[in-house]
């Protein structure tokens, strides 16, 4: 039984630039400043950094691990407030975690939340979802 | 700066896009997704960006896309896309503002097949002073 205030078990995703790189390929979204640490620098980013759009993906696969699969969504959204910066090389986290604020009939309404390196990556963010 | 005359004014994308299996499969690769029957929830970004880049840098809208950063997202599903579904894919500017020298411009994108609505985005673009 789902209820109101009920926790979504926090996840941590990792992102590296094979993985920018794939979700450009895969988007269609060939921006440099996802790709190109000398492009991004240049337009004032402190590093490479991962498409908002990507972020979101990995939120809305938490949402349909949560929910049982992609069926489940009908409504999702949110706001991009801090870039998550890939620095070569390395692996960073997505740690996102949600809860339930609103249940009416079948739908379910989530807030969610992501961080990156403890920063909040994206604001606002919630999902609707038919269990 | 965007033609202010745009606002409000409806897009239909000159072609059917039709989305393949193979494209799925690699979104659902990235994410780590095994059950590549249906298309994850913000796969639609495909198809909606590429088209929305397309109609907002014609000379006659008059944004310039180099400076674009995506402010905010949000997608209504009536269900999954699948392989095989044709889209037509129509964009319309809903709203416009300046703040702070910067050019704030929503647009929503609506995925129709056959005449039925399956996925509408609405995407917030903000393009820096």
């Amino acid at each position: 039984m789902i209820e109101v205030g009920n926790i979504l078990e926090e996840k941590i995703f990792y992102l590296d630039r094979a993985m920018l790189k794939a979700y450009a390929d895969a988007s269609g979204d060939q921006n440099p400043i996802h790709q190109n640490e000398d492009f991004a620098v240049s337009v004032g980013l402190p590093n490479v950094i991962a498409h908002g759009m990507l972020t979101m993906a990995l939120v809305g696969k938490f949402v349909t691990d949560w929910a049982g699969g992609s069926v489940a969504v009908k409504e999702f959204s949110g706001r991009f407030v801090k870039p998550v910066i890939v620095p070569a090389d390395h692996k960073v986290d997505l740690t996102v975690s949600g809860v339930v604020t609103e249940i009416e009939g079948d739908r379910i309404t989530v807030e969610l939340k992501a961080s990156s390196a403890g920063v909040k990556v994206l604001g606002m963010s919630k999902a609707v979802v038919v269990k | 700066m965007l033609n202010p005359d745009s606002v409000g004014r409806t897009f239909e994308g000159a072609e059917s896009v039709t989305v393949s299996q193979s494209e799925i499969d690699a979104f659902c690769a990235v994410l780590s997704e095994n059950n590549t029957t249906l298309a994850p929830p913000t796969f639609s970004i495909r198809i909606t960006l590429e088209q929305s880049q397309e109609i907002l840098s014609n000379p006659e809208i008059g944004l310039d896309w180099s400076r674009v950063v995506h402010g905010d997202q949000r997608f209504d599903i009536k269900r999954p896309i699948v392989a095989g579904d044709t889209f037509k894919c129509s964009s319309t500017i809903e709203n416009y503002k300046v703040a702070a020298g910067n050019e704030i411009v929503t647009v929503r994108s609506d995925l129709h097949l056959e005449g039925q609505l399956v996925v509408s985005t609405w995407s917030t673009l903000v393009v820096r002073a």
